[in-house]
């Protein structure tokens, strides 16, 4: 991609980009920004909007705002984490089996579609249990659980590509599997793993929310969209939106990749208008 | 004086390139009586398919009529609104593609597929007539079992009986005109003049008009009254058949005419006692175990010498090639390369080994990869196997350009997508000599490329043979170009070896009635040539 495909970007991508930025800025520089600390205690519990604390504060007292910027540095970093295991542990795994495939492939495959059979949410709450709600086991089981996804399809358009002559070709030459994967196959099937790395990443940023909202995510104190519309969701009873401004945020994020994911995958289709 | 039919006058059409129009056709005139057929020549890119399909007021998706008249049966084409034209299509004017294969909707049987034009869309008959009709025009084209083969889906019955169907689903409404697009192009020789014929005749008895559009001279003169010639969008000449034969006046025209007559420097037959480069002995193979698609084969190739496997789809040729390299282990017999027996898996065996054997592929297109440039894919076999890098590789990369007849300067930095077919197929040439081997497996390497290019590829071919002792295992059906640059020709069958022998020996008769049939089955440059074939297996 060139700078200047940028130029013919619709709007609704440009928005996205922006977007993205946007986050990217607020989730390095949160501890610039943010006017508290993600856990300190400032005020009484759900003090309203306006005055001091620009968008109130929790049910313990802590600033709503500061809290949605460490929350944007914390979610949005260990879903990035999360996904760019699943994203390279699932593509891996799914062009191996492509080029070798035979056993290699029945192996993996049937594994895959063992995993995929088990719903994905019961089953992370199930490990969670089992391996305690450390960071580490969420980004673990999160990312197990959607490296299947990724598998099925960088194993599928490696496929269309491995039939392919000039692969013949490299394997006559006596080419490793290195070179096959690296660079006969990568190259030609990069488009569409880039785009589900966008469309990835916001679903592994929706379990990551879910879970930490039914308590088995990221742990208290530490600030998290997906939990801090669960502990502030009292408020909805009196009329407040306070913790519509957490699930906002993660709409907000999700509706943007989806928007550059799809112009990314228009292009890369070839279409014309 | 009659009036005509179709009359195409100043035809100008424009594809999108980015966000430029380039004309596909400038100003081409056509008219068209009816029962007549034209038929139209040209190679890939003049323009022939767009000019088909704008008889029947359609353009491609990016394509746009620029300028130009259109009329059918008095008629304005271009004026015709979506709904009308629709009214026409299939049922006045229809159209017969390439690929029947790819145009038949896999789900459906034949005889549904039939009856929709005349039952659902145009209301012309009842479902039961059209299923009478449909079987006397299968009985019409020769088709087995007319009764019954509707009732098979697309699967179920060969490529030229597709075809047929086609062409009977083409004929259901008896249209004004019929505009073939190469349906024979995807073919065996032996099924096209089953095919060939099967057309004619049916076109004949009901009188229809019909454009027939090929790339291919013997094909047209058997077909056409009249023969048009483009070149990259413009007519270049048109006369009727027999006087376009005997004196094409154009020199394009000329050169399309001249193009069989290229032939390789002959060779020698190599002395009894000499090794050869690659001894296939014995060899059987199979895709699953107890059925066999190679039995028993065995032909040497010899330094410098050329042999030609020839033989129809599903003969076995390109198996053969896959034994050779190793993709397909035998499962028993030797492949010998210089004396030496080859482990049969490719895995097994050393670069050295690999190194020796090269090979270049049908489709240029698939056979490059996409995503790397002119450099890096010449460079990579130079690297892997001789340990080049750096200027010295550089420079080699500009050696070999230039043995292929391609500018260096301008095309080390090019990526496939750059290049026409021919240059394509260049550099799958350049790849295989980088590894300087001594025998080049040559897979169909001219069948998708036109004439006038696929000369240029074998006289290259030829050039390099001279100059590096190399040796050619050909695979082809193109007895054309068995007969321009074999010196020993293997004709296969059902993955069996039938004859093989010395070029001479192999055109001459007596010949095996499989050979006999492939080589009466090649169409020739003379009108007669279907009628008397035909008469003469008759008698036989």
């Amino acid at each position: 991609m060139r700078l200047s495909d940028l130029r013919g970007m619709p709007p609704t991508a440009a928005f996205g980009l922006g977007m993205i930025m946007f986050f990217a800025v607020v989730a390095v520089f949160a501890g610039q920004i943010a006017p508290h600390g993600q856990t300190e205690i400032v005020g009484m519990e759900f003090e309203p909007r306006g005055g001091d604390f620009v968008l109130g504060t929790d049910n313990l007292g802590r600033d709503m705002l500061s809290r949605l910027v460490w929350g944007a540095r914390n979610s949005i970093g260990i879903a990035l984490a999360t996904t760019a295991l699943a994203f390279t542990a699932g593509a891996l795994l799914g062009l191996l089996a492509a080029v070798l495939g035979g056993w290699t492939d029945q192996l993996l495959s049937r594994f895959v579609d063992l995993l995929i059979s088990i719903p994905s949410l019961l089953f992370a709450l199930l490990l969670l249990s089992i391996f305690g709600t450390s960071i580490a086991a969420l980004v673990l089981v999160i990312a197990v659980l959607e490296m299947t996804r990724v598998f099925r399809l960088s194993r599928a358009v490696a496929m269309n590509v491995v039939v392919m002559e000039f692969v013949e070709v490299a394997r006559l030459r006596g080419e490793g599997l290195g070179w096959l994967i690296g660079r006969e196959i990568l190259p030609n099937v990069t488009a569409p793993l880039v785009a589900e790395f966008g469309l990835r990443f916001c679903f592994v940023f929706l379990a990551i929310s879910a879970l930490s909202f039914l308590g088995l995510g990221i742990q208290p104190p530490t600030a998290d969209w997906g939990s801090m519309v669960r502990e502030n969701a009292a408020l909805i009873t009196f009329g407040d939106i306070t913790p519509l401004l957490p699930a906002g945020a993660i709409a907000l994020l999700t509706v943007s990749i989806n928007f550059v994911v799809d112009w990314m995958l228009h292009r890369a289709s070839g279409l014309q208008d | 004086m009659t009036e005509p039919l179709l009359t195409i006058r100043d035809l100008s059409i424009e594809g999108r390139q980015g966000r430029a129009w380039q004309p596909i056709l400038r100003g081409v005139d056509l008219e068209l009586r009816r029962g007549e057929v034209l038929g139209l020549i040209g190679e890939s890119g003049a323009g022939k398919s767009t000019l088909g399909l704008a008889a029947m007021g359609y353009t491609r998706d990016g394509t746009r009529i620029a300028g130009g008249e259109i009329t059918f049966d008095g008629m304005d084409l271009r004026a015709l609104g979506a709904r009308r034209l629709r009214g026409l299509r299939g049922r006045r004017i229809a159209y017969v593609a390439q690929s029947a294969a790819a145009n038949f909707n896999p789900s459906q049987r034949l005889i549904d597929q039939y009856t929709e034009a005349p039952v659902d869309i145009h209301q012309l008959r009842t479902r039961p007539e059209a299923a009478r009709e449909a079987r006397e025009l299968y009985a019409r084209l020769r088709l087995p079992e007319p009764d019954v083969i509707g009732f098979r889906y697309p699967h179920q019955v060969s490529g030229g009986q597709l075809q047929r169907a086609m062409t009977a689903m083409a004929m259901s409404c008896e249209p004004d005109l019929i505009i073939f697009d190469e349906p024979t192009t995807a073919l065996d020789v032996t099924t096209q003049i089953e095919v060939l014929r099967a057309i004619r005749d049916a076109v004949r008895e009901i009188g229809t008009a019909a454009i027939y559009i090929t790339h291919d001279l013997a094909v047209v003169a058997q077909m056409a009254d009249r023969i048009k010639v483009l070149l990259r969008g413009e007519e270049v000449e048109e006369q009727p058949t027999r006087a376009m034969l005997a004196a094409p006046r154009e020199a394009y025209s000329r050169s399309l005419w001249a193009v069989r007559s290229f032939r390789a420097p002959e060779h020698s037959v190599p002395p009894a006692g000499a090794t050869p480069v690659l001894r296939v002995a014995g060899v059987t193979a199979e895709y699953s175990p107890g059925t066999p698609v190679l039995q028993d084969v065995s032909f040497d190739v010899h330094s410098g010498r050329t042999v030609a496997v020839v033989g129809e789809s599903g003969s076995g040729k390109s198996t053969a090639a896959r034994v050779i390299t190793g993709l397909l282990p035998a499962v028993s017999g030797r492949i010998e390369l210089d004396g030496t027996p080859l482990p049969p898996r490719l895995a097994r065996r050393d670069p050295a080994a690999l190194r020796q054997v090269q090979m270049i592929h049908q489709s240029a297109d698939t056979a490059l990869n996409p995503k790397h440039t002119i450099r890096e894919i010449l460079g990579r076999p130079l690297r892997f196997y001789l340990g080049l890098r750096g200027p010295a590789r550089e420079a080699r990369i500009r050696e070999l350009l230039a043995d292929i007849e391609l500018d260096p300067d301008d095309f080390i930095g090019r990526t496939p997508a750059a290049l026409s077919g021919g240059q394509k197929q260049r550099i799958g040439i350049a790849r295989a000599l980088a590894a300087e081997p001594r025998l080049i497996i040559c897979d169909e390497v001219t069948s998708a490329l036109d004439q006038l290019v696929a000369e240029g590829i074998l006289k290259l071919l030829t050039r390099l043979q001279e100059v590096r002792g190399l040796a050619y295992m050909f695979i082809t059906h193109d007895l054309a170009t068995v007969r321009a640059i074999a010196d020993h020709v293997v004709v296969m069958q059902h993955g069996r070896v039938v004859e093989q022998g010395p070029k001479d020996e192999m055109f001459r008769p007596p010949h095996h009635p499989y050979t006999r049939l492939l080589l009466t089955s090649v169409p020739d440059m003379d009108p007669d040539w279907l009628d008397r074939t035909i008469a003469e297996r008759q008698e036989s």
